[in-house]
């Protein structure tokens, strides 16, 4: 039995190409944007993720994957679900989240696991590319760097570089974008880890993005709001990052978004969608109840609830639902 | 004579404003990061890493909020390894006075600290070592719990104390 990394080793060599697949198909799953219809999110939970070491089991981590994304698309099996969420011969972008230093970023589980099934669909291990603001962050994920252009890439922006010319929307302006971004990626998914903020209160899926921008500093006041839901509806943000797969295996509930060990948690969980505003006040819900099981007060009341969530939601961005009665939440 | 006195003085109040300047500069680039070996079973496995207050978000992100209102002046960095095995970060937040380093400890500590004797005050996790002396705040964390970490990450805080 091949480990994720034999077998991504293995993909690289080019024996694990199968046909490539046009047609997007996440617009057969998009009609949950439709006026009437919900936003679908998919929490996928097991307890026995973690090993008595404490350590991630991989072929758990991949079985869970598979019932997540079983469970967002309707397709049992694996390779043909994926096929409806990526096109195949595309460049397909995994941005991870690698910020909070070794014990609190993606997991490299995560990441394996996700790249083994889009090869078994027909993407190239090539056109896929795991990236992040720089080698640190993707180190910290416990990736390896590499730009052979003939196995799945990885490197940050300290590779690629940033846009000259910046991007704008509401209060975001001058915002230079990451080329991985602009340039080589066709499609992303983000692959962020649910993490208290210090200041945002919450960062999932749609906070990931202060990755692709050269100084996110400057999107940091109020709390990040309007910062994260005006990045979010740059145009080629918009565009491009369609699908989230939460990594909420391990996450902080506190003292965010650095690692701080005293206040980690296991919740041991995917939380997968494409309404990045259902998926992160679904997150905020998670750490709300963590938070009051911890007997720390709301986010609200910590002087910090993520505003940038219904922010995101209003009429100016319409990036997504944040009423939980527009959010159909499947767990399982 | 009186004049002259007045200039001796003014000298000497000038040296010692340029010492204690001095004192303080040299204080906000201590090296507080013990070499591999100086505390039994710890090596030193990265270069520090300093971060002006301007670019500790590429650290810490969001945290750095809380640094910077705390009045940190230098933040330093390096990475460790127990036996060859347990992995370890150590950072020094240099403040800007002893009141600074107090507040982020305060903000710090949670129900299960423990108090240990470190510094001018400090507190223990099982996996991390939180303490403070005079403007210097130290984070050391483990990433991985052990029955041995405890102990291990208490030795090297003690080896950085020794230094500060």
């Amino acid at each position: 039995m091949k480990n994720r990394r034999e077998f991504l080793k293995t993909a690289a060599t080019g024996a694990v190409l199968l046909s490539s697949q046009s047609k997007l198909g996440l617009a057969a799953i998009l009609d949950q944007h439709a006026e009437t219809a919900k936003s679908r999110v998919v929490i996928a939970r097991d307890p026995a993720l973690h090993g008595q070491n404490g350590q991630l089991d991989e072929k758990h981590v991949l079985d869970l994957l598979d019932r997540a994304i079983a469970a967002y698309t309707g397709r049992d099996h694996p390779v043909e679900a994926w096929k409806r969420i990526v096109p195949m011969d595309k460049v397909i972008g995994l941005k991870t989240n690698g910020l909070g230093g070794k014990g609190i970023s993606t997991h490299v589980a995560l990441v394996l696991a996700i790249s083994e099934r889009l090869q078994q669909a027909g993407v190239k291990p090539g056109n896929i590319l795991v990236w992040d603001r720089n080698a640190r962050d993707l180190e910290a994920c416990g990736l390896t760097i590499s730009t052979d252009p003939g196995r799945v890439r990885c490197y940050g922006s300290d590779v690629a570089g940033f846009e000259d010319q910046p991007a704008a929307f509401g209060a975001a302006v001058n915002v230079k974008l990451a080329k991985i971004l602009t340039r080589e990626c066709d499609m992303v998914i983000g692959l962020p880890i649910l993490k208290d903020h210090e200041m945002s209160g919450v960062t999932f899926a749609m906070k990931n993005m202060y990755g692709v921008v050269q100084r996110p500093q400057e999107l940091h006041p109020g709390g990040c709001n309007p910062g994260v839901a005006d990045l979010n509806c740059i145009p080629v943000v918009r565009a491009k990052v369609r699908f989230t797969i939460g990594d909420a295996m391990t996450s902080v509930y506190d003292g965010g978004p650095g690692f701080h060990p005293e206040r980690l948690w296991q919740p041991n969980a995917l939380i997968v969608g494409e309404d990045r505003v259902a998926l992160d006040h679904t997150a905020w819900q998670i750490i709300e109840r963590k938070r009051a099981e911890a007997g720390l007060p709301t986010l609200e009341a910590a002087g910090r609830p993520p505003r940038y969530i219904a922010t995101a939601a209003d009429q100016a961005h319409k990036l997504g639902f944040n009423d939980p009665q527009r959010i159909n939440l499947l767990e399982v | 004579m009186i004049f002259r006195s007045k200039s001796w003085m003014l000298a000497a109040v000038a040296v010692a404003v340029v010492t204690v300047a001095a004192t303080g500069c040299k204080k906000a680039q201590v090296d507080a990061f013990p070499a591999s070996g100086a505390v039994a079973g710890w090596d030193k496995t990265s270069d520090t890493r300093v971060f002006a207050p301007k670019d500790l978000y590429q650290y810490i992100d969001g945290g750095a909020d809380q640094y910077i209102s705390a009045g940190v002046v230098s933040t330093s960095t390096s990475d460790y390894k127990y036996q060859g095995q347990l992995e370890a970060t150590v950072d020094v937040y240099t403040m800007g006075d002893a009141a600074g380093a107090r507040k982020i400890l305060e903000t710090d500590l949670t129900k299960d600290a423990k108090t240990v004797q470190l510094g001018d005050a400090g507190v223990a996790y099982a996996q991390s070592v939180i303490f403070r002396k005079g403007p210097y705040l130290v984070r050391i964390v483990a990433y991985e719990s052990t029955p041995g970490t405890p102990q291990a990450l208490l030795a090297l805080a003690h080896g950085v104390e020794a230094k500060l």
